[in-house]
């Protein structure tokens, strides 16, 4: 039994263009496109203020656009708001269950929001706790459960209407490893067994990692797209980090090693960084020619933050800003790596 | 797959039934909205009673525990409607709501459930109360329950209608306290509850008409004031036809709040 209704017929379940959000003079979102594949587990990476719970609040119908378009499930989110809600499961970055309620208490209610009730209502409750195993939980309390079981119970809620996309945001926020290894898991599960198409934004490397395809949005662009390995194999081998001295500062020993070797050296939160195929052989290299200068050196396969420091001359770290539209949304947390 | 429609009543259905679940299991709210005012009634009542003199009644019109009885009742209603659609405030922002504005909702789903929630809570605990009536020497006969009934319902809706007005708009419950302190309290003080409004001109006298919580509580008022000859008692009609109207106006006013925030520019 499949929890996916029929899709659109455009190819993608969501497709958003030249979208454009101010809230005074920030543009919150300044201009974004992008398109998630049915079936696809997308994430959206970003520092929080990057524009991504923005452009969560637009997908979700609530949030009107200043200019350009988004379609979910074959629809405007503006122009057949209702048809999209009916499509949509939504699941928010602070929890939406009753705590005073059971977990089936929440989902009875969850499910009457979008007219199901009856033997239909019951049915699908049944199918929605097995694939998210918890059947046998379904008359605990939800104030008494981990942060991971209510995630997971919340995202029950949203696979009653059996929607063509889910909308996640940050949906590890609170959540121990342990849990959120649980609730990826989970994720993938509905994915590969049910064809869930899922869009989530998150500010966590690790997360983004895991999904099918990776959108990374900063300062309310999409600055790189694709799937974490093409990103990653895009950075043109690994990354050397390098200590410096006091006496020397990182500015000048990056200046001497580009116009010594003419690799090009950048300096990113005082340390030099470089990119390079073949590390091993020119950290060894730089070690030797600079001893004095250099103080530590270490040589790691990119990231996903390499990504972004390539994409944009920054640390991720330092986006982390709380200039985030906080309409209606819990002041932004700290940025956890 | 669902139909994009606006639903109505099966949400408004499940609102309600939450309001009433999540009441029943919180029993600290029960006492709170109950307890208060008994305590205000014994309290108020016993200080106030050997020197209250109701001018537009009889000497012998009984003690000021039976006059207090009424607007009592309208309290136990306010206060049960705060404390239901308090939750409004942080339900919205980040709880249970959230959902709800995101589902293909008619704009009258959100208000409707949570008016009739609050008004079945608010009844509930009006009718709890009048258990104490026959112990203040006001006995209630099926004439008195027949009359108190509709007045409860509507007096319940409007004051349910009062607190989610004042709720969906706000950020956080500081601010409801604050508008409850000076503006829902004064609203029931001044509308003959606590003390007779003076008849005549003056801005008293104008502050009682123009309250639409006066003529709740005179509908309660004459209700048990009533005897059991044929035809309504003075007052009782006005009294519920102008609540019936306050409670609609609250209703569309709600209706319109909502539509207006489901979507945000």
């Amino acid at each position: 039994m499949s929890l996916q209704s029929h899709f659109n017929t455009s190819g993608h379940a969501i497709v958003v263009r030249e979208l454009v959000k101010t809230f005074g003079e920030r543009r919150a979102l300044d201009g974004i496109s992008l398109e998630v594949r049915q079936g696809e587990l997308f994430c959206l990476l970003g520092p929080n203020g990057g524009g991504k719970s923005t452009l969560f609040r637009v997908l979700a119908t609530l949030l009107l656009p200043d200019s350009g378009t988004a379609e979910v499930a074959g629809h405007d989110v503006i122009a057949a708001a209702a048809e999209v809600r009916s499509r949509l499961g939504v699941v928010f970055q602070s929890p939406s269950l009753d705590g005073k309620l059971t977990i089936l208490e929440n989902l009875r209610c969850g499910g009457a929001l979008y007219g199901l009730r009856g033997a239909v209502l019951e049915s699908r409750i049944t199918e929605a706790t097995k694939a998210l195993n918890l059947t046998d939980r379904l008359n605990d309390l939800v104030e008494t459960l981990s942060g991971g079981l209510q995630r997971r119970a919340e995202i029950a809620k949203c696979l009653l209407i059996r929607p063509d996309v889910l909308l996640l945001d940050e949906p590890s926020t609170g959540l121990d490893p342990g849990a959120r290894l649980d609730l990826w898991a989970a994720l993938e599960q509905l994915r590969s067994e049910h064809g869930v198409t899922a869009l989530c934004t998150t500010h966590l490397m690790e997360e983004a990692a895991r999904a099918d395809r990776v959108g990374i949005v900063s300062a309310g662009k999409l600055v790189a797209l694709g799937t974490p390995e093409e990103l990653t194999s895009a950075i043109g081998g690994d990354v050397i980090s390098l200590g410096v001295s006091k006496e020397t500062g990182a500015d000048q020993l990056a200046a001497t090693i580009t116009a010594k070797t003419g690799i090009p050296a950048t300096v990113v939160e005082g340390e030099v960084r470089i990119e390079h195929a073949e590390a091993y052989a020119l950290a060894s290299r730089l070690a030797g020619e600079f001893p004095k200068e250099i103080t530590s050196l270490r040589i790691a396969r990119p990231t996903l933050e390499d990504v972004f420091i390539a994409r944009t001359g920054r640390l991720f770290a330092d986006q982390d800003v709380e200039t985030n539209d906080t309409a209606g949304k819990p002041a932004a947390k700290k940025k956890k790596r | 797959m669902t139909k994009p429609t606006r639903l109505l009543w099966t949400p408004a259905i499940a609102f309600w039934w939450r309001d009433v679940i999540r009441f029943l299991r919180q029993r600290n709210r029960i006492i709170g909205a109950l307890a208060t005012p008994l305590v205000f009634w014994l309290l108020i009542g016993s200080g106030f009673g050997p020197s209250f003199r109701n001018p537009g009644a009889a000497s012998d019109a009984g003690s000021y525990l039976v006059y207090f009885f009424p607007g009592t009742l309208v309290l136990i209603m306010l206060f049960t409607a705060i404390f239901s659609t308090i939750s409004v405030i942080e339900d919205r922002r980040e709880g249970f709501l959230q959902g709800a504005l995101v589902a293909p909702l008619s704009p009258a789903a959100i208000p409707l459930g949570k008016f009739l929630g609050g008004t079945t809570l608010a009844v509930l605990q009006a009718a709890l109360f009048c258990v104490l009536a026959p112990l203040a020497g006001m006995p209630i006969g099926w004439h008195q329950v027949a009359l108190l009934l509709p007045a409860f319902v509507l007096v319940g809706f409007a004051m349910t209608g009062l607190g989610f007005l004042v709720a969906w708009p706000m950020d956080s419950t500081q601010g409801f306290h604050a508008i409850m302190n000076i503006f829902l309290m004064p609203l029931w003080m001044m509308s003959g509850a606590l003390f007779p409004m003076p008849a005549g001109t003056g801005w008293l006298y104008w502050v009682g008409v123009l309250n639409p919580v006066s003529y709740g509580v005179t509908a309660i008022r004459s209700a048990f004031a009533s005897g059991h000859g044929p035809g309504l008692p003075a007052g009782y009609l006005v009294g519920l036809s102008v609540t019936a109207l306050f409670a609609a106006v609250m209703f569309a006013i709600s209706v319109n709040l909502v539509a207006k925030r489901s979507r945000r520019n």
